[in-house]
C-alpha cells in the first residue's frame, strides 16, 4: 500500500492550528502589554498638559503598574500550573488520607501503613543513596568532562557521545544496561560485563540478585544518562566566563589547576547549582529505570517506583498518594535551600 | 466524518499528483448499508439498526492479534453498519483505571483479570450486561466462567478468548529418541524427571521474568500445584481469603512445586542453576527445549508462540504440549486457565450489540478460524481451529470433567496478585523460605 | 588544546623560562586530557554501540551470543530494521506514527518555552509583591510525579470544571487528531516548572545596568523583553528546548492517556512500544527501534548545538 499522504493531511492542518494558537497567544499577550500601556501613557501627557495649561499642580508620577504587568506576564504559566499541577498535587494529599478508591476518610492511615511496611526502610535508604550519589557523581563527571573537551578539536563530536544517553528514553536506557548485566549459566555471555570478568579469569555472576550492589548498578544507568545534561549546561557556563578574565589569569602565570578553582568554578556556580538541583529532583522522581531493570526486587525498590505500584498498578490510591506526598517532603530541603539562595542574591 | 474524509484525500491527492493508492484506499472504507441485504448479512439480523453508529474497545491485544480482531468482525461492522474501533496497549492495566477515573472511559474494554472486573463493579462504573446479552452467554459458557464476570448477582460481561495454563512442553521428537513416554500422573512426572536427571540433562527450564510482571510464571506453577493437592474448593477459599494465603494446605502446595522449582537437579536447563530462574525471562524460558538442554517447560497454551521461528508445534513435531498430570485423582480434572471479559462502561444498544455479538458461538468461530486463538464457547467447532495445541486446549475447556479455575493471582486483588505475590515467589526463588514468604503475603492482604 | 600562547604584553609579569616550562606542561596536560577525554567518550559509548552493532545481528545470535562476537564472526542482517520499518499491523504507517511523533513534539516545546521565558522575566526583573514565593511555588511544583496529575487533567479535558454543579469551563470533546491539543496541554503543564527554573536562572543573572538603561530610556517591559532579553538568552531557550524535544519525543506514557494509541494519533513511541510484541516476545526489534527513535533528537541536538556556545558568548557581559 501506498503511503495515505491525504489521510495525513489533518494532522498537520492540526499542527497548523497549534502554531497559529501560539503566535496568536504569545504576540497577542505581548501586542496588548505593549499598547495599553501606551495609552494608558498618552493619556497621561495629555493630563500633564491639561495640568500645566491650567497651572495645577502636577499630578505625581504614578508608579508604573508594575504588578499588573506581571500578572500579564505570568498568567499563562499561573494557569496552565494551577490546572496541571496545583490542582493535581493538592487532590494527591487529600487522597493520602483517603481510602483505597478514594471513598472515604482513613485518617493517618496511609501513613502508619507506609512506616510500618517492613521493606519500607530499605526503599528510603535506596532512593537517599539514589538522590546523593547521582547529583553528584553525574554533575562531577559532567564538569571534569566539559573542562577537558573545552575548545578541544573534536569538541563537537565528543560532546555529542555524552550526549547520546540523554536522547534515549528512561525505559531505553535500562534496557541497554541490561544487556550489559545479562548473565547466562552456561554456554557464552551475552552480556558485557559478565564477558569482561569471565575473561579476566572470575566466575560470572547476576549482577541485578546481587543487593546491594544490583542499586548501585542501577545507579549507573542513571548517571550515564545525566552526565549529558551536566556536560551540555556546564559546558555552556564555560564558555561564558569572559574571555578578559581568563586572559588576566593567563597572563599572572596561572596554572590549569588555579584556573580551574579560582576562575572557572567561581563562575559557573549558578549553573552548578542549577545542575545538582534539577538531577536530585529528576533522582528522586525515577521510577522508569528500577521499573524496567528489576521491577523493585531484590532490594533495588526507590519511593517513586512504589508510589507508581501503589497508585497504579494495585489500584491503592491512597498509599500510592501517601508515597508521592512523601516525596514532596524530601525535595524540602532544596526548597529552602532554594529561598536562602534567593535571599542572597536579592540583597547581593 | 470518514465520507468527507476521503472527498479531502482525493482533493488533495489529485492537486499533488500524489499517492494514486490512496484515494482508491478511502473510497474503499466507505461503510455504507449498501451491502447489508446480502446473504451472509442475514446471520447479523438481531443486531441491526444501529447503523452509523461507533463502539469503542479498549484491551491488552497488540500487534498481529489485535489486526485479527479486526478481522474476526469485520463481516459484522459491514452488516450492521457499526464501527468498532479497537485500541491495544501494553499499559492496559495501568491504563484503563486512569481512563475510567478520568471520565473517558471506552465502550468496551477486555478486562483479562476479574479482580478488576469486580473493582470497577463495586465502583459502579461497569454496565450490567443487557439481557440478550446474558441469554447469550449462558447459552454459550459454562458457570464455572461466568461466575467470574458476575458480582453481586450482577452479571457484567462473557468471556472471550482463553487460554489453558495447565500445559508442560516438551519435545516429542527428543521423547522418541529417548524413548521417554509423556507422563499421566504426577509420580511418573517425578519418575521421568529424575531419569532424565539421571542422564546428565537437567530435566526442567524454567523463567519468571517479566519486565514490570516479573514473577507470575512462578504464581501460575503454585496455583496449579495447590488445585491438584487440595482441590477446587480450597482454592476457591484461597483466591477468595476464606483461608488464610499462608494456610499449611498452601505450604504444603509451595513445597511440591520447590520439589521441582527449587531442586538443583531439576533445573535450569540451559540457564544454570535455581536462581537463574528469576533473571531468565519467560519467553526464551522454554527455548532450550529445542537444543536439547532441557526436556520439560511448564507454560500456558500462548506459549505456542514463543517458540523460535521454524519451530513445528505439533503432536508429532519439534514441541508439543502435554498437559499437567494430576496428584491426587480423587480431585479430578484439575485446570487452571485465564481469559478476558468483556465488560461494558456504556450501555448504548449498538454496545450491548457488539457484547452480545462477541458471546456468540458464530464470533468465536469467525475468530478461531483466523487463528492463534482458544475459547471456551461451547458452541465453537473444534474443526475451526487449526492450530494444534489450541485444538488441545479448546478440547480441554469443552471436556466435562474438566474443573476450571481461573488464574488466582487475577482474582486476588491487584496489591497482592499483582504485587506481593509476584515479588514474594521472586524472593523464594531466590531463595527466601515458603514459610516467611507467604506470611509476608498474608500480611499484605489489603483488609 | 589552544596553542596559542600568552603574548607578553605590558606588564607581563612572567620570566622566559618560567613561560617555557609552564608551555611544555600545559601540552603535557593538554594531551592527557585529551587522551582521558577521549576514554571517557569511548567508555560511555561502549552500551549504545554494543545496541547498536546487536541492531544488526540476526536475533536467534542476540540472544545465544555477545554482541563483541560480530567482529570475528560478522553475521550482518537488516531484518530487524525491515521489521520495525515495515511489518505488523501498521506496516508502512511508521510514517504516520512519525508525524504524530513531530504534531506533538513542536507546540509542546513552543509552548512552554514561550510562557516560561514570560514569567522567568516576570520573576526576575519586574518587583512586585510576593515574587519571590511565587518562584518558590513553580520551584517546588518539579517534584509533583506527572502520574498523580494524569486523572484530574484527564477529567478536566472529559468532563470540564463544575464548581458547585455550575459548568465553568465545558469538556473539550476532542476527537482524533483534535486530540493533539490535549497533549500540548499536558505537556505544557508539566514542563512549565522546570523551565522557569532553569530560564529565571539565566534571566536573573543579566546585567541590571542593561535593563536600567533600557527603561531610563522609557522602554516598556515588553520592549525590554522583546529587544533585550529574548536575544540574550536565546542558548538557554535552546538548551530547554532541547531538552524539553527529548522529553516529549521519549515520552509514552502522557501520550497514551492524552492522545490514545491507535495511528490516527500515537507517537512513535507507542509503535516501538508495541514492537517488542504483544508479549514481550519480539525484543530483538528494540535495538533497530531505539536507532530509528535516536535519529530525530540527535539531529535536533546537533543542529541546535552550536546557539549554546555562540548565544552565550554574546550575553556574557556580567555585571
Amino acid at each position: 500500500m501506498e503511503f495515505d499522504w491525504a489521510g495525513e493531511t489533518p494532522k498537520f492542518l492540526m499542527l497548523m492550528y497549534g502554531l497559529i494558537a501560539f503566535v496568536a497567544v504569545v504576540g497577542g499577550l505581548l501586542l496588548l502589554l505593549d499598547v495599553v500601556p501606551a495609552w494608558f501613557a498618552r493619556r497621561r501627557e495629555a493630563q500633564l498638559v491639561a495640568a500645566s495649561a491650567s497651572g495645577a499642580p502636577l499630578p505625581r508620577r504614578r508608579k508604573p503598574r508594575e504588578g499588573l504587568f506581571a500578572l500579564f506576564f505570568l498568567l499563562p504559566t499561573l494557569l496552565f500550573l494551577t490546572i496541571g499541577l496545583v490542582v493535581p498535587a493538592i487532590r494527591t494529599t487529600l487522597l493520602s488520607f483517603m481510602n483505597r478508591d478514594g471513598s472515604g476518610w482513613v485518617g493517618l492511615e496511609n501513613y502508619g501503613w507506609m512506616f510500618s511496611e517492613g521493606s519500607i526502610i530499605r526503599v528510603l535508604t535506596n532512593t537517599l543513596t539514589w538522590v546523593i550519589l547521582v547529583p553528584l557523581v553525574a554533575t562531577a563527571f559532567g564538569l571534569i568532562y566539559a573542562v577537558l573537551v573545552d575548545k578541544a578539536r573534536f569538541e563537537a563530536v565528543a560532546k555529542s557521545l555524552i550526549f547520546l544517553p540523554m536522547a534515549i528514553s528512561f525505559v531505553g536506557a535500562a534496557i541497554i544496561w541490561k544487556f550489559v548485566y545479562a548473565y547466562r549459566g552456561e554456554g557464552d555471555q551475552i552480556g558485557l560485563l559478565n564477558q569482561i570478568v569471565v575473561s579476566l579469569g572470575g566466575e560470572p555472576k547476576q549482577w541485578l540478585l546481587e543487593s546491594p550492589l544490583n542499586t548501585f548498578l542501577l545507579i549507573v544507568i542513571m548517571i550515564w544518562i545525566q552526565a549529558g545534561f551536566a556536560m551540555v549546561v556546564l559546558s555552556a557556563a564555560i564558555k561564558a566566563i569572559p574571555a578578559d578574565i581568563i586572559e588576566a589569569a593567563r597572563l599572572d602565570g596561572t596554572t590549569p589547576w588555579q584556573m580551574f578553582w579560582q576562575i572557572t568554578m567561581p563562575s559557573i556556580r549558578p549553573a552548578l547549582i542549577v545542575v545538582v538541583v534539577t538531577i536530585s529532583i529528576a533522582t528522586l522522581k525515577v521510577f522508569d529505570i528500577v521499573r524496567t531493570a528489576t521491577n523493585g526486587n531484590y532490594d533495588t525498590s526507590v519511593i517513586a517506583n512504589e508510589m507508581y505500584n501503589q497508585a497504579f498498578r494495585y489500584q491503592e490510591t491512597g498509599r500510592g498518594s501517601a508515597l508521592a506526598v512523601f516525596l514532596f517532603v524530601l525535595v524540602l530541603p532544596l526548597v529552602i535551600y532554594q529561598i536562602r539562595n534567593l535571599r542572597q542574591q536579592r540583597e547581593g | 466524518m470518514a465520507f468527507a474524509r476521503s472527498r479531502q484525500a482525493l482533493a488533495i491527492a489529485g492537486v499533488l499528483g500524489l499517492a494514486l493508492g490512496a484515494t482508491a484506499c478511502g473510497t474503499g472504507n466507505d461503510k455504507g448499508s449498501d451491502n447489508t441485504g446480502s446473504a451472509e448479512c442475514s446471520q447479523y439480523e438481531k443486531y441491526k439498526g444501529n447503523d452509523g453508529k461507533k463502539v469503542t474497545i479498549y484491551s491488552s491485544i497488540r500487534e498481529i492479534e489485535a489486526d485479527r480482531l479486526d478481522q474476526s468482525w469485520k463481516q459484522f461492522e459491514d452488516c450492521t453498519g457499526i464501527d468498532i474501533d479497537h485500541e491495544g496497549s501494553a499499559e492496559f492495566e495501568a491504563q484503563l483505571p486512569v481512563r475510567v477515573d478520568g471520565g473517558n472511559a471506552p465502550d468496551i474494554a477486555f478486562i483479562p483479570q476479574p479482580g478488576l472486573l469486580k473493582r470497577f463493579a463495586d465502583g459502579g462504573k461497569l454496565k450490567e450486561a443487557g439481557a440478550d446479552t446474558k441469554a447469550m452467554a449462558e447459552q454459550n459458557y459454562s458457570p464455572d466462567w461466568l461466575k467470574y464476570s458476575t458480582v453481586d448477582g450482577k452479571f457484567y460481561g462473557a468471556p472471550l478468548g482463553s487460554n489453558v495454563k495447565s500445559f508442560v512442553w516438551y519435545s516429542p521428537k527428543m521423547f522418541q529418541e529417548k524413548g521417554w513416554k509423556v507422563p499421566e500422573s504426577w509420580d511418573d512426572l517425578i519418575k521421568l524427571s529424575d531419569e532424565i536427571a539421571g542422564s546428565g540433562t537437567k530435566p526442567w527450564c524454567a523463567g519468571i521474568e517479566s519486565g514490570d510482571a516479573t514473577g507470575w510464571p512462578a504464581t501460575d506453577w503454585i496455583e496449579d500445584v495447590l488445585l491438584r493437592t487440595a482441590g477446587p474448593e480450597v482454592y476457591d477459599q484461597w483466591t477468595t481469603h476464606g483461608i488464610p494465603f499462608n494456610d499449611p494446605k498452601v505450604a504444603e502446595a509451595v513445597d511440591r512445586a520447590g520439589s521441582i522449582l527449587k531442586n538443583e537437579k531439576y533445573v535450569n536447563g540451559g540457564f544454570g542453576g535455581v536462581k537463574s530462574i528469576a533473571t531468565t525471562s519467560f519467553q526464551e524460558a522454554g527455548t532450550p527445549i529445542t537444543t536439547g538442554k532441557c526436556a520439560l517447560h511448564r507454560q500456558a497454551s500462548f506459549y505456542a508462540n514463543q517458540w523460535p521461528e521454524g519451530t513445528k508445534v505439533a503432536e508429532d513435531g519439534d514441541v508439543f504440549a502435554f498437559y499437567f498430570p494430576a496428584i491426587d485423582p480423587a480431585q479430578g480434572k484439575p485446570v487452571l486457565g485465564g481469559g478476558e471479559f468483556v465488560a461494558a462502561f456504556a450501555d448504548r444498544p449498538e454496545v450491548q450489540a457488539v457484547q452480545t455479538y462477541l458471546a456468540s458461538g458464530e464470533y468465536a468461530n469467525s475468530r478461531a478460524k483466523i487463528g492463534d486463538w482458544v475459547s471456551a464457547n461451547k458452541k465453537l467447532d473444534l474443526n475451526n481451529v487449526p492450530n494444534p495445541v489450541d485444538k488441545l486446549s479448546v478440547g480441554i475447556l469443552q471436556d466435562p470433567k474438566t474443573q476450571f479455575r481461573f488464574d488466582g493471582s487475577d482474582l486476588m486483588p491487584a496489591a497482592v496478585g499483582a504485587g506481593t505475590f509476584w515479588k514474594g515467589m521472586v524472593d523464594w526463588i531466590n531463595g527466601k523460605d515458603t514459610a516467611t514468604v507467604l506470611q509476608g503475603i498474608e500480611s499484605s492482604w489489603p483488609k | 588544546m589552544t596553542t596559542a600562547t600568552p603574548t607578553v604584553g605590558v606588564g607581563a609579569q612572567p620570566p622566559e623560562k618560567l613561560t617555557r616550562a609552564g608551555r611544555v606542561r600545559k601540552r603535557l596536560n593538554s594531551r592527557t586530557a585529551t587522551v582521558v577525554s577521549i576514554v571517557l567518550a569511548l567508555l560511555w559509548t561502549v552500551p549504545t554501540f554494543g545496541l547498536f552493532v546487536s541492531s544488526f545481528r540476526p536475533a536467534d545470535q542476540i540472544k545465544t551470543t555477545g554482541w563483541w562476537t560480530f567482529f570475528g564472526d560478522p553475521q550482518f542482517t537488516l531484518e530487524n530494521y525491515q521489521q520495525v520499518l515495515f511489518s505488523g499491523s501498521s506496516s508502512g504507517r511508521l510514517a504516520s506514527y512519525f508525524i504524530n511523533s513531530l504534531a506533538i513534539t513542536i507546540p509542546s516545546v513552543l509552548f512552554p518555552l514561550a510562557f516560561a521565558s514570560l514569567a522567568a522575566y516576570a520573576l526576575a526583573w519586574i518587583k512586585f509583591r510576593g515574587r519571590d514565593w511565587v518562584y518558590i511555588g513553580i520551584f517546588a511544583l518539579q517534584i509533583v510525579p506527572l502520574q498523580m496529575a494524569l486523572v484530574p487533567l484527564l477529567r478536566f479535558f472529559s468532563t470540564g470544571v463544575t464548581v458547585g454543579g455550575v459548568q465553568i469551563l465545558p469538556a473539550w470533546d476532542l476527537v482524533d487528531e483534535q486530540k493533539f491539543a490535549q497533549v500540548w496541554f499536558a505537556h505544557t503543564c508539566f514542563a512549565l516548572p522546570f523551565a522557569v527554573y532553569l530560564l529565571h536562572n539565566f534571566v536573573s543573572q543579566l546585567p541590571g545596568d542593561l535593563m536600567e538603561a533600557a527603561r531610563v530610556d522609557g522602554a516598556t517591559h515588553p520592549k525590554i523583553f522583546r529587544t533585550i532579553v529574548l536575544p540574550l538568552i536565546t542558548p538557554a531557550l535552546a538548551a530547554i528546548g532541547i531538552f524539553q524535544f527529548l522529553w516529549v519525543w521519549n515520552d509514552l506514557l502522557v501520550a497514551l492517556i492524552f492522545a490514545g494509541g491507535t495511528s490516527d494519533t500515537a507517537p512513535l513511541t507507542v509503535r516501538l512500544a508495541e514492537l517488542a510484541g504483544t508479549r514481550g516476545n519480539e525484543w530483538q526489534r528494540l535495538t533497530a527501534g531505539a536507532f530509528v527513535s535516536i535519529v530525530v533528537p540527535l539531529i535536533v541536538f546537533l543542529s541546535l548545538q552550536r546557539y549554546f556556545v555562540r548565544g552565550l558568548l554574546a550575553g556574557s557581559v556580567k555585571g
